[in-house]
């Protein structure tokens, strides 16, 4: 099918696609083999719009400098955009005050530090963790760290063969016992959203805390931590348009004070003396050492961007990306689609014949499409579907209509290749 | 730059169509696991050595086309040789794969395997290449799992 044709199939897109897209000059700049770029590896990692660019490069040509301490001009100008920025976040969210928005390096790091502050504070010998099956590595190894350490216990709720969770089964989870959830919004190798409300709701009528990883879903849809009642929800910035070494743990003020810190150092104490050291408050208590401070400020231009396209027309123009290219890659014999769920969000996971998911990747390459294959570090999801590994075409706004018919051109070939 | 296209040539998607030497021999002295734990490559080497020679060898296992073709090729290279030879081979492979030895141009023994040079543009995939020659060299020095990670990283010490 040519894209001519694909227009006609397809429903118009409602956001001026090819308006925001001259907005990533990477879109523009890369020919992988000379071929336009289709890139569809954003679950792993988005691009970055010109407006977060250039305010990275204003921060560095005219704000610089280490913040909270110094007294001088430019400490000044940037503890406050850093700080502006916090509250960019907690506006994203709909945090209740800035003091609940850490900023960490990623999702791993917030998970982590999670796992350390609440974990050496309130679990014990015996006691239980609740993650699921769909989840990344980084949601599965900080618990099964901190059970080892704590002599807990980790039990994984399962998933049916269209990759969703089966709820039933993880009310049956909960035990006297179970002192904390940690569940992610939508899966990364499958795409399946997570009903994350009603299992918060069943959290808490068992009295127990519950931690989002909201790593797949910030850029995808509207988040609202207050409304959800999560305890805990964590994103990154490089895959919402913003830059690497950037993430964020919202935590409800009264658990963040409870919990001990994560990292000893600077910035994170209010005393320090060889007898007794006193922490600082929330949330300068987890932001030991100097942050991260030209990734915040630039997230929070990231997301001044994402709010302006609008992520109710955002989930929109990608709900139609992912019917479109899940209707075509069924179209091909051989092709089989793992992930299911009827919530899904723009990721697609899928085999080809029984040609390996790195041969697919290395040949669509060679068509200008970028995908993901692999495991995705989610081992658990491939070892439940018997493969080890798929290939994962991930979806962002600024993907097009002409992108899926590449990609499915692109799969195509391969399959005449291997014959 | 390589045109990946020229990499899966023929030869290379022939061998994983119709891999040679697949199974598991039921007299083996020498066997090894191999594992790229990065992308899920894991093949399984049997082999049996009469004095310093490779009687008979096969391999099984989950892969992708160029470690497939690659381990298919390398038991026909090497059933019938002297562990010596092999071992040569290892070395040429892995010098070959990683950009080291340029077989255009210097001295080698590795005849068709030469269809993978390619592979050496394909930093990604360099290591489904080697992997099953690691997994040789660790049976005959009678190690039970070979990894492309690590100390082994054949990337790493190439770079």
């Amino acid at each position: 099918m040519t894209a001519a044709n694909a227009a006609k199939t397809s429903p118009m897109p409602t956001l001026d696609v090819e308006r925001l897209r001259a907005d990533f000059p990477i879109l523009a700049n890369v020919h992988p083999h000379g071929k336009p770029l289709a890139y569809l590896d954003n679950g792993a990692s988005s691009q970055m719009p010109q407006q977060v660019i250039d305010r990275l490069v204003h921060y560095q040509t005219h704000e610089h400098a280490n913040i909270h301490r110094g007294v001088h001009t430019l400490s000044e100008t940037a503890t406050k955009a850093y700080e502006n920025a916090r509250r960019q976040v907690q506006r994203f969210l709909n945090a209740r005050e800035d003091r609940e928005i850490v900023f960490t390096s990623n999702v791993t790091d917030s998970i982590n530090l999670v796992a350390h502050g609440f974990g050496r504070a309130f679990i014990g010998e015996g006691d239980e963790i609740i993650i699921t099956h769909l989840e990344h590595h980084a949601n599965i190894v900080p618990w099964q760290m901190l059970c080892e350490d704590r002599g807990a216990k980790l039990k994984v709720v399962p998933i049916d063969d269209t990759g969703t969770l089966i709820l039933d089964q993880y009310q049956r989870l909960f035990s006297a016992r179970t002192k904390f959830v940690s569940v992610t919004h939508v899966s990364n190798a499958l795409g399946t959203i997570n009903p994350v409300e009603e299992m918060i709701a069943i959290a808490h009528r068992h009295g127990v805390p519950i931690m989002i990883d909201g790593a797949q879903a910030v850029q995808h849809m509207p988040v609202d931590v207050q409304a959800l009642d999560c305890d805990f929800y964590a994103f990154t910035g490089h895959k919402l348009f913003g830059p690497t070494g950037i993430g964020v743990l919202y935590g409800k003020a009264d658990w963040l004070n409870k919990m001990k810190p994560f990292r000893g150092g600077g910035d994170m104490i209010l005393s320090v003396s060889f007898e007794k050291t006193t922490y600082n408050a929330i949330p300068f208590k987890f932001e030991a050492g100097t942050p991260p401070i030209s990734q915040a400020i630039a997230l929070g231009a990231a997301i001044e961007y994402v709010q302006g396209v609008g992520l109710g027309r955002i989930a929109a123009h990608e709900h139609e990306l992912l019917v479109y290219a899940t209707e075509r890659l069924r179209s091909l014999d051989g092709v089989r689609i793992y992930g299911t769920a009827k919530e899904k969000a723009a990721v697609i996971s899928f085999y080809v014949g029984k040609i390996h998911p790195h041969d697919v990747g290395t040949l669509l390459n060679e068509e200008g499409v970028a995908i993901r294959t692999g495991h995705h570090c989610a081992q658990p999801v491939m070892q439940r579907f018997g493969i080890p590994a798929t290939a994962r075409a991930s979806f962002a706004f600024y993907n097009t209509m002409e992108e899926v018919d590449a990609l499915v051109a692109a799969v195509a070939k391969v399959q005449k290749l291997f014959g | 730059m390589i045109d990946s296209k020229q990499l899966y040539q023929e030869m290379i998607l022939d061998h994983n169509r119709k891999p040679r030497n697949y199974g598991q021999l039921a007299d083996a002295t020498h066997r090894s696991e191999g594992l790229n734990p990065l992308c899920g490559d894991h093949i399984r080497l049997t082999l049996k050595l009469a004095g310093d020679t490779i009687e008979n060898v096969a391999f099984e296992g989950e892969s992708c086309a160029i470690c497939k073709a690659s381990a298919s090729m390398m038991t026909a290279a090497v059933k019938g040789k002297p562990v010596a030879d092999a071992e040569r081979l290892v070395a040429e492979f892995r010098g070959m794969a990683t950009g080291v030895l340029d077989t255009a141009s210097q001295p080698n023994h590795l005849g068709r395997l030469t269809v993978f040079a390619g592979v050496k543009d394909l930093p990604s995939r360099v290591k489904c290449a080697i992997l099953p020659w690691h997994t040789l060299h660790a049976a005959v020095q009678s190690q039970a799992v070979a990894s492309t990670e690590g100390d082994n990283d054949p990337v790493a010490q190439s770079a």
